[in-house]
């Protein structure tokens, strides 16, 4: 096979951090190549330099046997090199056809695009409505709107970074079917990912990068995802802990909790009901986007609820504000680390204060006691193992694992009676993630009630107890996690997203 | 839910024709006041077409008032000097612009905080407008001509109102159309809306935001300029320090009264030149500020009528203003003119209340990375 | 080329430079105005930055003119670190002087040592209570305070006017547009025999100390650094939004009214429409070059009093006109905004362009 897309050597470094370094791979047309790597490990990076968004300080691609330097995205776009990101580049306000002729270098008039969108979606699988609001669309409908972005430039070459993360099984599916198409048309694809199954069964090669550096190559269909795993981490995986009986008093009860959503493209709580029981880790599944941010809102009192909606033990919490469910005892840990748990640039210090304060008495009438605040972040720092040069640190300065690992401790060094958690492990090393997930279930084997909301289903097979879905703002009845299967968690999960939204308008 | 989107246009209307009424009760000339309107709705339209602009690209130029009276010194003493106003629109433009891209490089590869930039901008283009303008006291610039189109602008109340006004009228009249078509139905006007929706997005899909964020506030500046050179040149016209007298503020409340629309953000402009016209006009009709207060009690028992479901609140307001009403006809006290020149003001602070109490329909054309501070990473 | 980088940390050093930075570049461009004026640049630097500090009745002055400054530079530089920008301290200053002042001439001619007090606890309501409409609005409504605010500062200024031309005209003064001469109970002491230091410099020194206290060890700074900072996370650890929005507005406002009163019952001595004079902008000014801290707020506040004196004096000398200061104060507000993203950013410079 002739390469379509050679690299050489490509090195890339940020102030400290070595992203790429002398980074070698081959693609062929129509295959799909599996770059796998932990976070961190330099994927991005390295496809930002294809698609010229990040010029690399050194090394050469090839494209066709010639030197390709793409100046922009325009250039690679030019060229035949399509990408899919992550995080969406997306305009929530603006319509779907809008959004697609600004991905595109000569869009056609306003009905010729329509009509291509709507034909080239079907065509593919992935149906879309061009004149839909973005900001309506369900996660899942808006990575079709990326890939259709792409499709209609007739890529040569698409790049998918961690497409599937936001996906149900169902619609995963259904990517894997338009890929596998695509592959067929000659299609080269680059598919980002540190999903082990997926990579399995999708790609027919695989790149394996640690701290910026190939470390192997192999064909995934012929390892074990243990085998991957093991390429990707660099050492042997700890074995997931023992889960102990749970038959607790209830500590934190739902009944019928609904909440109006504040935000123009929020999701609202819709009748949830749900007990948490001393012991026990309850998981809640669920795409992005379906109420998980509102419900930690609801839980952490930042968003107050009608009376005898959320009762703590015996009493009424629904109206109480943060500090004073920490107070009775409920206490909570938001997704976004940076701006929501904690304030990027103030230091560990003033962030152990920032949930603290109440729980831990750091200040008296008011005025803040300097030493017992700091000596509460050593306690965090040290219990955690959280690297950092010193509680005086800001927290933007820390990586994510270390910083979540601080924001964890921070909650459970205050003996919640119950603790909410949104993607504890979201971005975090393999090392801290296991470590967050130990201390999450050593916390309710002290007696604690865990919630966990996630949106990776392998962590919360491993930590839960009991297991819920998150749909649309409404939450299943919670089941144990022996009798689920990960295709009835799909269906729970909403199937194919689209189709349920367009079910219950 | 209805109710709520005709309630500013059944505001706006009622207003009017209660204006329009009065103003023929007191035996004012309606057509000479409305051809005053326009002149006095212009700087204002001019200033807020053009920071429209620079927020749907995302950026909050507070400046306005600054580059105003910036435009409005280069404005005059580029027509005195050369005897052409039109040279004048030109200069007032170009010190406008010059003056937005001070702002525009501090905040867009300084990455310095916007407020405190524009309030910067404010405060240096005062002070910077009183130092040109020393010498420029007292005289009286060359005058602009109005187009008179014949035949079209004998045509009583028509003409004067529609044809035979000055160029930039018409071409302010243009800019609003050519906003509107360029934000809505052009490629770079997409591009310029994405940038200000979400940066980081129109980043990596390639664009320059900071080129098209440079280029917006250029263009917003130099529009603040003309309307600063339009106060100077036309309407009032002559050099007074601190002329502006927060006319560049209000034009900030015009944006968002016009939710981000440039038709919206015209009628913006004419309302509020017609409340800068009408107090001016009542010092000299016997209209008393019970009067004032009283239809200031009409238009919000109006709004609160169309969106309250309180009655007690709204039997309050309607009470309060049959009240002030009687009051008003019963003791016809005149007020000194302070009070009046208030309300331009006090107008600007309750369309502000107004519009941003409908939170949903205000926030949906607002640009979402508006004020945000981009810098590329990677 | 030269590209920006963040900076994790930001070293001390660098917050205390960069306003430094800041006073000198605009010294040069000041310098390059002055040329252009045709006056002598050194001379009139000089004039400016250094005579009034060789001058002792000048040194008083200087304090005269920072305590306004001071007083309402702190207030506002609470607000600016929470997000909420109170521009508007011009009017709640010309409220505080109204509300004292007319309390002070109500009580025309009675003498007694509660008078002052009275007058300034009536000062600081006025301009709390007018600075509560934009925190009401906010609040209430979302209105911008900026844009109310500010709006609050011309409907101040023609309320001024009207009242010294109406009711609190000088019944004796010929129907001159002022009030009378505040009486001897209504004038504030003065600290320094034969200068025009008074009390109000105290009240300015003690402000610096509360704010200090305030921002570095009690938790309403806490708060109020964390709104400013990551409003989410103020919202996750249980600060309501709305009670930093009144507060902030609620003190910077009284301490603009207090200082407006000080200003009216000191060195002016009665109600007049000219009272206003800036202060409430020029102290935007002084807050951000303090960098928002009480400590450099109060150098701030010197170094800007200076050039106030400063250019009074080089207006006299060098026919400089008074519109120049205004320039020199503005560029100095630029050139600190130009610096300050040294605070955030390390400059870099890289041998190869980059994207």
């Amino acid at each position: 096979m002739t390469a379509l897309l050679s690299i050489r050597e490509l090195t890339k470094s940020y102030p400290g951090v070595l992203a790429n370094d002398a980074v070698s791979f081959g693609l062929a047309p129509g295959e799909i190549h599996a770059l796998l790597g932990e976070n961190g490990a330099g994927k991005s990076t390295l496809v930002k330099m294809i698609y010229g968004l990040v010029r690399p300080d050194s090394g050469r691609m090839m494209l066709d046997g010639e030197a390709f330097t793409p100046a922009n995205p325009q250039a690679a776009r030019a060229a035949g090199v399509a990408m899919v990101f992550q995080h969406f580049s997306l305009f929530e306000a603006m319509s779907v056809a809008e959004n697609i002729a600004l991905g595109m270098a000569n869009a056609p008039g306003r009905r010729d695009l329509s009509e291509r969108i709507r034909t080239i979606s079907t065509a593919y699988g992935l149906p879309l409505d061009p004149e839909r609001m973005v900001g309506t669309l369900s996660v899942g409908e808006r990575q079709r709107v990326e890939i259709v972005r792409c499709l209609l430039q007739n890529p040569r070459i698409l790049i998918m970074d961690e497409p599937t993360s936001v996906l149900t099984p169902q619609e995963v599916e259904i990517l894997f079917g338009t890929l596998r198409r695509l592959s067929e048309e000659g299609v080269a694809i680059l598919y980002i990912s540190h999903k082990l199954e997926e990579i399995r069964s999708l790609c027919s090669a695989a790149t394996i990068l640690r701290g910026g550096r190939v470390v192997d190559t192999c064909t995934p269909s012929q390892k074990s995802a243990r085998e991957l795993a093991e390429m990707m981490i660099g050492s042997a995986l700890a074995q997931p802990p023992e889960r102990p009986e749970t038959t607790g008093e209830p500590m934190l009860t739902l009944t019928g909790l609904n909440m109006a959503t504040e935000d123009h493209f929020g999701i609202s709580l819709k009748d949830i009901t749900l007990t948490v029981l001393a012991g026990e880790v309850i998981g809640i599944a669920g795409v992005a986007g379906n109420g998980q941010d509102e419900l930690l809102l609801a839980l952490s009192g930042e968003t107050k609820s009608a009376p005898g909606q959320i009762m703590l033990g015996e009493t009424d919490i629904g109206a109480l504000g943060p500090n004073q469910r920490r107070n009775l005892g409920l206490l909570a840990a938001p997704e976004e680390r940076l701006g929501h748990a904690a304030a990027p640039d103030m230091s560990l210090t003033e962030n152990a204060l920032l949930s603290g304060a109440t729980r831990e008495r750091l200040a008296w009438q008011g005025f803040i006691k300097p030493v017992t605040t700091a000596n509460f972040a050593r306690a965090i720092i040290a219990r955690f193992d959280v690297r950092t040069p010193g509680p005086e640190t800001a927290a933007k300065a820390l990586s994510g694992g270390n910083l979540q690992k601080f924001l964890m401790g921070r909650e459970i060094l205050q003996r919640p009676r119950v603790l909410v958690v949104n993607q504890p492990t979201w971005g975090v090393d393999a090392h801290a993630a296991a470590t967050i997930r130990a201390a999450l279930v050593q916390l309710a084997a002290d007696g604690a009630g865990v919630i966990v909301i996630s949106q990776d289903l392998d962590e919360l097979m491993e930590v839960s107890n009991r297991f819920a879905v998150l749909n649309m703002g409404a939450l299943s009845d919670p089941q144990p996690v022996g009798e689920v299967s990960v295709e009835k968690i799909g269906l729970m999960m909403g199937g194919v997203h689209g189709e349920v939204a367009d079910a219950h308008p | 839910m209805k109710t709520a989107a005709l309630t500013q246009p059944i505001l706006i209307v009622t207003a009017l024709v209660t204006l329009a009424l009065f103003a023929l009760f007191s035996g004012l000339d309606p057509v000479l006041l409305a051809v005053s309107i326009i002149i006095a709705a212009q700087p204002l339209l001019l200033a807020a077409l053009g920071e429209m602009v620079v927020e749907k690209s995302g950026v909050l130029n507070l400046g306005v008032e600054g580059m105003m009276i910036i435009g409005a010194i280069c404005g005059f003493a580029a027509a005195v000097e050369t005897g052409s106003p039109a040279l004048g629109f030109l200069a007032g433009a170009t010190g406008g612009a010059a003056l937005a891209l001070i702002f525009g490089l501090l905040t867009q590869y300084l990455l310095s905080n916007q407020v405190a930039t524009g309030l910067a901008l404010t405060l240096f283009g005062l002070g910077l407008a009183a130092l040109i303008g020393q010498s420029y006291a007292g005289i009286k610039p060359p005058p602009f001509p109005k187009l008179d189109l014949p035949g079209l602008s004998d045509i009583p109340v028509i003409g004067p109102l529609f044809f035979s006004h000055d160029a930039m009228v018409y071409i302010a009249l243009a800019l609003v159309i050519g906003v509107w078509l360029f934000l809505g139905r052009s490629r770079p006007g997409l591009i310029l809306r994405a940038v200000g929706e979400n940066h980081d997005a129109a980043h990596s899909l390639g664009y320059n935001v900071i080129l098209i964020r440079l280029a917006a506030i250029a263009f917003g500046g130099a529009l603040a300029g003309l309307g600063g050179a339009y106060l100077s040149l036309v309407r009032v016209p002559q050099w007074n320090e601190g002329m502006t007298a927060g006319a560049g503020w209000i034009a900030l409340a015009i944006v968002v009264f016009g939710a981000w629309r440039p038709w919206r953000v015209m009628l913006g402009a004419y309302l509020f030149g017609g409340v800068t016209i009408l107090q001016l006009n009542l010092q000299a009709a016997n209209l008393t500020p019970l009067w004032l207060l009283a239809f200031g009690f009409f238009l919000f028992a109006i709004w609160r009528t169309l969106t309250s479901r309180r009655p007690l609140e709204l039997l309050g307001l309607w009470l309060a203003t049959v009240l002030t009403a009687a009051i008003a006809a019963k003791y016809p006290i005149s007020i000194q003119s302070q009070y009046l020149s208030m309300t331009p003001y006090l107008v600007t602070i309750i369309v502000l209340v107004v519009m941003s109490a409908d939170r949903l329909a205000a926030n949906l054309n607002a640009p979402a990375s508006l004020g945000r501070v981009f810098h590329k990473t990677g | 080329m030269l590209i920006l980088e963040p900076r994790a940390t930001t070293p001390r050093w660098l917050t205390v430079l960069t306003p430094v930075m800041a006073v000198i570049a605009t010294m040069i461009a000041g310098g390059i105005l002055f040329a252009i004026l045709g006056k002598n640049p050194v001379e009139a630097i000089r004039i400016i930055f250094l005579d009034p500090l060789l001058d002792p009745y000048s040194r008083t002055e200087i304090l005269v003119k920072a305590a306004p400054l001071i007083l309402i530079a702190i207030g506002l530089s609470l607000g600016f670190r929470a997000g909420v920008w109170n521009i508007g301290a011009e009017g709640q200053f010309i409220l505080g002087a109204l509300a004292g002042g007319a309390t002070g001439l109500a009580f025309y001619p009675v003498e007694g040592i509660w008078l002052l007090p009275l007058m300034t606890v009536a000062g600081a309501l006025g301009g709390f209570l007018w600075a509560m409409i934009p925190a009401i609005l906010k609040i209430r409504f979302g209105a911008n305070e900026i844009l109310v605010s500010l709006m609050l500062v011309y409907v101040a200024i023609l309320l001024l006017s009207a009242l010294v031309s109406g009711p609190l005209r000088d019944p004796d003064g010929f129907n001159f547009p002022e009030s009378r001469q505040f009486h001897n109970a209504a004038s504030l002491p003065i600290l320094i025999e034969g200068s025009r230091v008074h009390a109000g410099v105290l009240v300015a020194l003690g402000a610096v100390i509360a704010a200090y206290v305030i921002l570095q060890r009690h938790m309403l700074g806490f708060r109020i650094k964390l709104t400013g900072q990551a409003p989410r996370a103020a919202r996750f650890a249980g600060v309501s939004q709305n009670v930093i929005i009144a507060i902030c507005l609620g003190i910077s406002g009284a301490l603009a009214g207090m200082a407006g009163l000080f200003e009216a019952s000191g060195p002016v001595g009665q109600l007049v429409p000219a009272l206003p004079a800036g202060y409430g902008f020029t102290a935007i000014i002084v807050a951000f070059l303090g960098r928002l801290h009480p400590v450099g707020i109060l150098l701030a506040g010197l170094v800007m009093a200076l050039t106030y004196i400063g250019g009074e004096t080089a207006q006299l000398m060098l026919r400089i006109p008074s519109a120049a200061i205004s320039v020199f104060q503005g560029m100095l507000l630029f050139f600190l905004l130009a610096v300050d993203v040294l605070t955030g950013f390390r400059l870099r410079w890289v041998g190869r362009t980059s994207a």
